[in-house]
Formats: structure tokens, sequence, C-alpha cells
């Protein structure tokens, strides 16, 4: 499958024209990671996004005393990496193939390059962007409101 | 109001599934209650303490006059009867309300969507596709809990993942040492999961919020309101709509429910206090 029919097929990016994702194939690669394989470290500098074709990687921050801690885990379908858009470009969290994983790669320097020149090109691609995050966001705030927790777990009210 | 009437049973089997649950096998000292549809529940009477309605956990398929009930301590009456040891005598009245139907995704694809104990009512599900694998198509199974160790019927999850026929999908809120499985909220995966949304008969059961989001996450993905059946819970009383404390706008949820289409319950689950 050609890289143009991998990006096509990609559910994030089915509001992009056919134009755009040519652009995008552009600056695309597919990788493989093997399990253990890391992806990018908390705290160097942000380059590259991923979107998993197949695999699994955890988002993780290092904890002392604790080592490693995953936060989360994406998968097929699922994107890796959107520090890069934000200054300055640092990795929040580090990410770590846990299972071995086909990705394809954006190089985002030519990205943002292409943004920039063209802002119908930049606007899709934000939008995007914006929506994986809109849905991590979401996802979190679920895991915050702890809704699997015993009832009788809630302290008691002093009043 | 024979209704009213508790069955004796006595507890047989006590599994012991996470801290705080336990998976009760409950034989008839005397007439058994009706046979159960998957998704209905029983009001359990734990003797001189009270009663409460806990839904059926048990294969739908296998026709005996057992009862099998998943019990999660939390009140007095959910912990007398979570810490009944084989022997104890219960009450038992039921099987009430409006079950899951599975019969109504038959040559559909199945996609169950449980979060924490929810996973208790839906195993009936699960089992009754099982036990008629020839009548559906895809059985999807996503699961959510706190930690891997909360996870209900974690042998049961094991033999699930191993077979073929089945696609289950595990994730917790928070990892543990050791765990390689997916670390998020259940919607995650359903956001991407390969989905025929027109297709697609969804059963979901958890606390509500997490059936709001995986309903509306279903929703917009494709799948039909009236597709999406949710397990709805509501402070029942006698079981059999008669006295209105489990009344939910125009639903009573004991004899209405508590399994009901989201395209009837969407609009109700937003009003709040109600």
């Amino acid at each position: 499958m050609s890289m143009f029919d991998q990006l096509s097929a990609f559910a994030l990016l089915t509001g992009m024209s056919p134009t755009h994702i040519a652009v995008l194939s552009s600056a695309a690669q597919e990788v493989s990671f093997a399990a253990g394989d890391r992806l990018f470290h908390e705290g160097a500098p942000a380059e590259g996004c991923w979107l998993v074709q197949r695999g699994c990687v955890a988002v993780d921050a290092s904890i002392p005393g604790r080592g490693p801690v995953v936060v989360q885990t994406v998968g097929p379908g699922e994107v890796v990496g959107w520090s890069w858009l934000i200054t300055p470009p640092r990795w929040h969290f580090g990410a770590i193939a846990v299972a071995p994983t086909v990705a394809i790669q954006l190089d985002t320097d030519q990205l943002r390059a292409f943004a920039e020149h063209d802002p119908s090109f930049g606007y899709p691609i934000a939008v995007a962007l914006l929506t994986m995050v809109l849905d991590r966001l979401q996802t979190t705030r679920a895991r915050l409101l702890d809704l699997y927790r015993n009832p009788a777990e809630t302290p008691m009210s002093p009043l | 109001m024979t209704e009213m009437l508790p069955a004796r049973y006595v507890v047989t089997g006590r599994t012991v599934e996470t801290a705080d649950s336990v998976t009760l096998r409950l034989e008839p000292l005397e007439r058994p209650i009706p046979r159960f549809q998957a998704g209905q529940f029983t009001m359990l009477y734990a003797r001189g303490v009270g009663e409460i309605a806990v839904s059926i956990s048990g294969d739908p398929s296998i026709v005996d006059s057992a009862l099998t009930q998943t019990v999660r301590a939390v009140g007095a009456v959910s912990r007398a009867l979570h810490d009944a040891e084989p022997g104890t005598v219960v009450g038992v009245r039921g099987p009430y309300g409006v079950g899951w139907q599975p019969s109504l995704a038959w040559e559909r694809d199945v996609l169950v969507v449980a979060g924490g104990v929810g996973l208790a009512p839906l195993r009936p599900v699960v089992l009754a596709v099982l036990a008629q694998r020839w009548r559906y198509r895809r059985l999807i199974v996503v699961a959510g809990a706190r930690t891997p160790r909360e996870f209900l019927y974690s042998d049961e999850l094991k033999w699930w993942s191993a077979r073929d026929d089945l696609a289950l999908e595990l994730t917790v809120d928070h990892a543990a040492d050791g765990w390689t499985g997916q670390v998020g909220f259940v919607t995650q995966p359903l956001s991407r999961l390969p989905l025929n949304p027109a297709a697609t008969t969804a059963f979901v059961c958890g606390p509500e919020p997490m059936m709001r989001f995986s309903a509306e996450m279903l929703v917009r993905r494709g799948v039909p309101a009236d597709r999406i059946r949710i397990s709805l819970e509501r402070n029942m009383q006698c079981g059999i709509g008669h006295c209105g404390h489990c009344q939910l706008g125009p639903l009573l949820v004991c004899r209405d429910g508590p399994v009901v289409d989201y395209a009837t319950a969407a609009e109700l689950l937003t009003v709040r206090e109600l």
C-alpha cells in the first residue's frame, strides 16, 4: 500500500483533501520498533510525530523511586507526539514501544514548514491534532473521576 | 403480593474476585425462582440486615436452578452478602426487569463494553453469545478497571483472550508493575476499534458517566443510539414497579429497565438529580 493510501486510511486524517494527503506523504515514512525500543525520552528536544498502525506504545514519566510509570498507552489508529507543536519543543513525557510496533513517522520540521507556508494545509492538520488532543483530554478527565472506585471508599463528610 | 416473598437459597460456592467483590453460587432450598434472562436482577435478602438488587452474572444457557451473582461490598447489606460463607441461607426474589436481549444482535456484530463491576451483568451476554456463536458475527469485549487486580473473572478473561472468536481489549486506569496491557479509559479503544457501525449492537454497563461517555463515542463512530443498550442503576426496592423508588423520568427502572437503549436514556441521563 502506498504512503498516500496508508495516510488516507488513517481515521484522524479523513478531513484532509487528497492534495494535502499527498503533501503529507512527502514528509512521511514507515518505521518499526521492537518491544522495548524507546521513541523518545522525557525532556529531550521534541521532533517527530508517529501515527501508530500496529502494536502499542506506552507514554511514560520517570518518577524517582518508582522508575518509568506508564500514564497511557497508544494503539493502532492513534498518534504519539505533539510536543513539537509548541515552544519550547521538548517532550513532556517519554514513549516506548511495549509490543512490536509499526507506525508512520512524520518529519515535523517539514510539516511545520508546509503548514506555515500554506495555512490551508496547516488548518486541517491543526484540527486533526486538536481532535486527538481533545480526545486524550476527555479520557484523562474520565480517569480523574475515578469512576470504578468502591463508593464505600468515599471519605465521610464531616458535616 | 406473593412476589414480595423471598425464596430461600443457600450459598454453595463463594469465589473471591477482587478485594471487595465475590461471586456467590446460590441453590434453592425449596421452590426455585423462574429462569432468568441475561441482564435481569434479583432482590437478594441478607437475613436480619436487608435487601438489595443484584444483577445475575451466571450463564443463561445452563438450565439448572442455581444462581450466580457477583456482589461488591459497598453498604451493610452488600457487605453481609459479600461475607456470606457456604451454608448461609439468603432470600431471593425475582428475576426482575428487562434484560439485555442478546437476540437483538443475531446476525450482527456484538460489542460488549464494561467498566469496573459492570462486567458482572454483562458476563451473561458474553456467555450467551459464546453458547450460540453461530448466531452472531464478530464478538468484541472491551473492559476497563481501575487497576489490573480489579478485573472481575480474571481466570475467565484469560480464557476469553485465548479464543479466536472473541476479541478482548482490557484497559486500566492505573498500570501496575508487570502490566503490559493497555492503560487508558474504555473510550480510547472504542475510538479506534475497527467497527462496522451499522451492523453493530453494543451492550454497555458500568458507572453512569462511563456509560454516557462510551455511548457518545459509539454514536460518534456511527453506531445508532437505539442499537446501544445500557443498564441503568437506581434505588430498586420492590423490584416490581410498585414503590416508585427507582423512577427515572417516565421509567420505573426495575420494571422498564434496567436495560434500555441509549436513544431512550440519553436525555434522561443528562438531567441532574433525576
